[in-house]
């Protein structure tokens, strides 16, 4: 089992959400004070040198338009870690291809910060969530298939030697493509796609690429990953599917009393409690299927929004979308889910959010990585494979 | 010519509507007839046609109307390589060939009247007149102003309210809905996003081809709609060298659907007018 700190560098002076319609797209950046943001940049960054420091591997990504997520260059500040750190794996989830004008130039950036970290890049790539749609004037209509052609591209590019190629595909074209430099890793930095739809997963894991899902709790957890387990049985991969294939992104809270961290992670939950965003940004036409909005209008509900009526800590852990409390609670409740959803390699771990100050944040990541993280590490070894049934790793512990 | 047809008859009011199949491109494009007399196709607007739709008796009754559903639009298929009202065009021009018909009459509604004014600037001759109603389909206001307001980021109440005149009256009724017809009504949207979403409810290469249409043409919209502006219309108009343009009273986005039988009034009395000095001696100086 791998942990990744992760921060979504929040701007959270904001003013009450009532006087805005969103939080995202058309909120107005008056509000956002350079001075303020610089200071966050230098502690968010701390931040993340701390959890190197104690071993844990480093996590972004990147939005657009949004006070939730002030990271709209992700590969910019992937540059600065790569420099500041030195250990850490270098994880971007992702890059918002089906957003991006030019793969070519990804691959670039990439293969860049690949060479910059001497080979820690883990390169992520995105669909993007639908507010990205508006901020990137980009077509919600046919992003699955723009998002693949683009990523296909994109590995082609890191991996061709000879000189210029062309591709003229159904999206994008290109005459002569030939990057400097190439990628350090060989032959290409691991490739990360998250997902969040059992037909989805099974795409990926037909690439084998490593399949991350953000906040889907239990069920939809385990269909994500039952979707990948059966797209890599059906691409000939063979039936064990490794852990290190599967990664899970939760809010984590750790601390030694009950209270010190309950009351950590009531701050974790602004990430979902200030998500004010309107059903016109949600979801745009062609973002989902055509079947599913029809479910939409007759008044089915995201879970995840309906979720956010209501949040609370316990209803949270109850879901399974934040693991928090002592030490032992959070193992088990890590247990619990790996248990139910099949086995996961990959602890993505949403540890700062809103008001939760850097000394909170960095008591949360060192308890993780001193009392939780080393059993997690000895109860679920990275040669573990996934989908076996749930007795074989509670046999384990 | 359309040997793949299966024709279903339904009445409506005194107007027969027949449906068919035809394959066109190879996209199996619906297609509504009714009537009889000088061939119209009509061209529907994003919310898609309807046979019960109330100005079809009145244009049935003098015309032999045509009407498509566009690729990705009603139950019409959507071939992978289309994202563009240009597209739709040529399927269009391919689809009056296989009628065996050499001019029509064209009426474009909204993002209908984009693919007619993309139709009409490749194939002159073949409009013998044409009706635009609230189009779309090229920029002539400034860069830094939508010339049409972005439908898709305000709620559907608002959005209604830029619709239509009676929004309460004229919004579709979700819970009387059937499965299929919300399952069109949201593909449609869909497919309209596909057509419009950038350059945004425009080709910017049209505006340099509307000089070829040398036939009449009227440009309508409803004195409530909030989509085409009074001034996006004179200005589309003026790309054309014979139009000129009109208002409907009561009426929004949609005057054929709010306002059905003034509107028909309108667009027949203009489509009938055999003389070409009525239409000079209104036509809106460039």
């Amino acid at each position: 089992m791998r942990a990744w700190h992760f921060s979504e560098t929040a701007y959270p002076y904001l003013p009450p959400a009532d006087s805005y319609p969103s939080i995202r797209v058309s909120l107005p950046n008056r509000i956002y004070d350079p001075h303020k943001g610089a200071a966050l940049y230098d502690r968010y960054i701390d931040e993340w040198l701390i959890a190197e420091d104690e071993g844990v591997e480093i996590m972004l990504n990147e939005h657009h338009q949004t006070a939730t997520c002030v990271d709209p260059a992700a590969p910019l500040m992937l540059a600065a870690l790569a420099r500041l750190s030195k250990k850490a794996r270098l994880l971007i989830l992702g890059n918002p291809i089906a957003n991006r004008r030019q793969p070519v130039r990804v691959a670039e950036e990439m293969a860049m910060i690949d060479v910059l970290s001497h080979g820690r890049l883990e390169a992520g790539f995105v669909r993007g969530v639908p507010y990205e749609i508006l901020p990137a004037n980009s077509n919600p209509v046919r992003m699955n298939e723009r998002h693949w052609e683009a990523l296909d591209l994109i590995v082609k590019a890191w991996t061709h030697r000879d000189g210029p190629f062309s591709h003229e595909g159904r999206f994008f074209h290109h005459r002569a493509i030939n990057i400097w430099p190439r990628p350090y890793q060989q032959p290409h930095p691991p490739v990360w796609v998250s997902t969040t739809s059992p037909g989805g997963a099974a795409q990926v894991g037909a690439h084998g690429y490593v399949q991350a899902t953000f906040l889907t709790g239990f069920d939809a957890t385990r269909k994500v990953y039952d979707g990948y387990r059966r797209g890599w049985r059906e691409a000939g991969r063979g039936h064990d599917v490794p852990i290190d294939r599967l990664a899970y992104a939760a809010l984590v809270y750790v601390a030694q009393s009950e209270r010190e961290a309950h009351a950590g992670a009531e701050k974790l939950l602004w990430y979902i409690t200030s998500n004010k965003v309107p059903p016109h940004f949600a979801n745009p036409p062609g973002y989902v299927p055509v079947a599913a909005n029809v479910q939409i209008l007759r008044g089915a509900e995201n879970p995840l929004s309906a979720f956010g009526k209501r949040a609370s800590v316990e209803g949270a852990i109850e879901a399974g979308i934040m693991f928090a409390g002592t030490p032992d609670q959070v193992m088990a409740q890590i247990k619990k889910h790996y248990d139910y959803v099949g086995g996961f390699g990959h602890l993505l771990i949403m540890g700062q959010a809103g008001f939760l100050e850097h000394e909170e944040t960095v008591v949360g990541i060192r308890t993780f990585a001193r009392e939780v993280y080393p059993r997690l590490k000895e109860l679920y070894p990275d040669t573990l494979m996934s989908g076996v049934a749930a007795g074989a790793t509670a046999a384990a512990s | 010519m359309t040997n793949n047809v299966k024709p279903v008859d339904d009445a409506v009011g005194s107007a027969r509507v027949q449906t068919t199949t035809i394959k066109i491109a190879g996209i199996d494009l619906e297609l509504f007839e009714a009537g009889q007399g000088p061939p119209l196709l009509w061209l529907h607007g994003g919310q898609g046609f309807h046979r019960n739709q109330e100005f079809v008796e009145p244009f049935a009754a003098r015309r032999r109307l045509i009407v498509p559903s566009h690729p990705g639009f009603g139950k019409s298929s959507l071939p992978d390589w289309l994202d563009s009202p240009d597209d739709i065009a040529h399927v269009y021009l391919e689809l009056l060939d296989r009628l065996d018909l050499d001019a029509v009459d064209l009426v474009g509604c909204s993002i209908g009247g984009w693919i007619a004014a993309e139709l009409a600037s490749k194939a002159p001759a073949r409009v013998r007149r044409l009706v635009m109603v609230g189009p779309v389909g090229v920029k002539v206001g400034p860069a830094d102003r939508l010339d049409i307001p972005d439908m898709f980021a305000m709620s559907q109440d608002d959005l209604s309210k830029l619709l239509f005149h009676d929004p309460a009256r004229m919004k579709p009724d979700i819970a009387r809905m059937s499965e299929e017809e919300l399952t069109i009504m949201l593909r449609n949207r869909e497919t309209l996003a596909l057509l419009s979403w950038e350059p945004w409810m425009h080709n910017p290469k049209l505006k340099h081809r509307l000089h070829r249409i040398a036939a009449p043409a009227l440009f309508v919209r409803g004195d409530s709609d909030g989509l085409v502006s009074a001034d996006y219309l004179q200005g589309y108009a003026r790309l054309l060298p014979n139009a000129r343009t009109a208002t409907i009273a009561a009426a929004g986005h949609a005057p054929h659907l709010e306002q059905p039988q003034a509107f028909a009034a309108l667009a027949l009395a203009f489509l009938d007018d055999q003389g070409a000095a009525g239409t000079a001696a209104r036509r809106k100086q460039a």
